[in-house]
């Protein structure tokens, strides 16, 4: 029972583990990433065509990923290079990518709402899970012990010093942009081709944002945004099982109560603890050279 | 020019919400203007959110929709709504043009059409899943119960455990009325069965989160429950994911989903919303169309369990059997099957 729970959190908590990595590089190179929805739905989808086409499911994720970072490199154009208001870019990247894939879908395959199944022995039956997690090490020493680490650090919080040490700023967050639509980019693959069988329409449902809750939740560090992401998954476990649990021997609690409780989580976590939590000092706002 | 001034302070004055709007319209107005002029019956389809190739629900409305264009000759436009405001504007859009029949599915659509068809009273209108009492609207209602009562025996005729499942997309009526009979047609055959019963989620993206639908069905297999009932929309695929992964069976909805994954889907509960939209578009076309509620039941076929060359080898002669006997008594009102409609 504890071991199908544990795994059931490993699972669940899978995507948003890679989303809220990719949107950790973004924001912490100073560039708020609310497109994290829309990069994964294409990711999603790139996965879930490359597999069909590839019929591997590595190729297919790293399809998924480019899907992503192709995303990305448009909202980098918007938010980097055009320095628009990332917010309304964000949501208009989130917009066409809900509008795009059905479109797409309905070119490759004649059907809007989902691709084709693709067979089990296609899909991944594990590997996302634990690649989350060597990931997760893998951008803690990369932020904490290598000169890009500490690049991306200074564009978000330091620009000008940055820029003043001779680093290229907008460089840097283009770069740390791309790794964010890839990352997010595997997430919607592992939501496509590891914890189902097809693309569908708007699959990602909102955990794009959960992401985005996860990775302010832990303070924009690799490490506890992980912890975040595991706790939202643990809500969600907890939820599927307590449905239709009855307290106490009487009727059941409503499963409208009960489907509340990953959300309830977010808020009560985000009011309790993100008064010491901070945003890199220069998220949202585009940096210029005079 | 005063005129063209007052236009557009007219025109940006307004919210821009409103601005949308019209711009949809026009949008949708163009291409329904595409349309050529002619005798030909018109007919306009609004499909839910879970698009035409849901496999389910709406596949079987579309499936409908189609053959009454080939067989009957019809012109025949659908649309699919990308979320609930959008309703409203598509149904309008179609009642303005010269269309004849203008078919809504899913309750979703229940205040849109009662708008758009008190505005149109001169045109028809049809409605799946929900009653909107006006003289011009039919409303296309299913016994669910029924159909649930005989897959609710077929999956308790075939569990080995004595544990059955149910996922259902959102906890609304219609769904508890799916899983109210299901519950009742499984204590019917053995009274000591556990049916445990689990919701995707509390919007309308319920219906299309088949990652969720999966884990749901995980999580109640590995508690041992070896054939669930999904009534969740594109969630559904996840269910029989999940069943493809523990080698248990599920059940389908709607439409007949055997061949989705074959020997793995037991049976699937047909809602013959094609025969209902194909006979409402028969009768608009001859003139015929009336007003009113239509129920579709076991007696009328309108509800049944699927048996074809994909579930022949698993859905067994004597459960079959035992079904029809009990689809018989339902039919002939020897059972009385709990319907969630009246109970609440």
């Amino acid at each position: 029972m504890l071991a199908q729970l544990l795994a059931s959190t490993l699972r669940v908590s899978t995507p948003l583990i890679f989303a809220a990595l990719g949107g950790m590089f973004s924001e912490r190179a100073g560039v708020v990433n609310i497109a994290l929805e829309g990069m994964m739905l294409l990711g999603a989808f790139g996965a879930a065509v490359g597999t069909l086409v590839t019929h591997s499911p590595w190729l297919g994720s790293a399809c998924g990923m480019g899907a992503g970072i192709l995303l990305a490199a448009l909202y980098g154009l918007f938010a980097i290079r055009l320095r628009a208001n990332q917010i309304v870019a964000g949501t208009a990247i989130n917009m066409l990518a809900l509008g795009l894939t059905p479109f797409l879908c309905k070119i490759l395959y004649d059907v809007t709402g989902s691709t084709p199944p693709i067979p089990i022995d296609q899909r991944f039956r594990t590997a996302p899970l634990y690649l989350s997690w060597v990931l997760v090490l893998v951008c803690w020493v990369w932020m904490k012990r290598t000169p890009s680490g500490l690049w991306i650090s200074f564009a978000g919080e330091h620009p000008e010093a940055l820029n003043a040490a001779g680093i290229r700023v907008n460089r840097v967050r283009w770069l740390a942009v791309l790794i964010s639509g890839a990352l997010a980019g595997m997430g919607g693959a592992s939501l496509s081709i590891f914890l189902s069988s097809s693309f569908s329409r708007n699959m990602t449902a909102g955990r794009g944002f959960m992401a985005l809750a996860a990775l302010i939740f832990g303070k924009w560090k690799p490490v506890p945004t992980a912890i975040a992401c595991l706790l939202f998954g643990f809500a969600e476990a907890v939820q599927i099982r307590l449905q239709g649990v009855s307290l106490l021997g009487s009727k059941p609690i409503p499963v409208q109560f009960i489907q509340i409780l990953p959300y309830l989580v977010t808020i009560l976590v985000l009011a309790g603890f993100v008064g010491h939590s901070r945003a890199p000092k220069a998220a949202g706002t585009p940096f210029q050279r005079e | 020019m005063p005129r063209k001034k007052d236009m557009t302070r007219m025109c940006f004055g307004r919210s821009w919400s409103g601005l949308l709007c019209v711009a949809l319209l026009c949008l949708a107005g163009l291409g329904l203007s595409s349309v050529a002029m002619g005798a030909e019956f018109k007919v306009g389809l609004v499909l839910d959110r879970g698009g035409k190739d849901d496999k389910s629900f709406n596949a079987s409305a579309y499936e409908g929709a189609m053959r009454a264009k080939s067989k009957l000759g019809i012109f025949l436009k659908y649309v699919e709504a990308t979320d609930d405001n959008a309703f409203e504007p598509l149904l309008r859009a179609f009642a303005q043009r010269d269309f004849d029949l203008i078919i809504g599915i899913g309750f979703a659509q229940k205040e849109a059409i009662k708008k758009v068809a008190d505005q149109f009273p001169q045109k028809h209108f049809a409605l799946v899943d929900s009653i909107v009492d006006s003289p011009n609207v039919r409303s296309l209602m299913f016994e669910e119960h029924e159909g649930a009562y005989i897959i609710g025996s077929i999956a308790a005729l075939t569990s080995k455990t004595g544990k059955i499942g149910f996922i259902g997309g959102m906890d609304i009526p219609l769904i508890r009325r799916f899983e109210m009979g299901y519950t009742a047609g499984a204590k019917k055959i053995n009274p000591q069965i556990t049916v445990i019963a689990n919701f995707v989620g509390v919007t309308g993206e319920a219906w299309n989160n088949p990652p969720k639908g999966k884990e749901l069905a995980v999580t109640q297999y590995e508690g041992g429950v070896d054939v669930i009932f999904a009534a969740a929309g594109a969630s559904g695929m996840g269910v029989f994911d999940a069943a493809e992964e523990k080698k248990k069976f599920a059940i389908g909805v709607d439409s007949n989903q055997d061949w989705t994954k074959p020997g793995l889907i037991l049976t699937s509960m047909l809602k013959r919303i094609d025969e209902a939209v194909f006979t409402t578009i028969q009768e608009g076309q001859a003139g015929k169309f009336s007003g009113g509620v239509k129920r579709f039941g076991l007696a009328s076929r309108g509800v049944d369990y699927s048996f074809d060359q994909y579930n022949a080898k698993i859905l067994t002669e004597p459960v079959r059997k035992q079904a029809d006997e009990l689809k018989a008594e339902i039919i002939a009102g020897k059972i009385d099957v709990p319907d969630y409609y009246k109970k609440h």
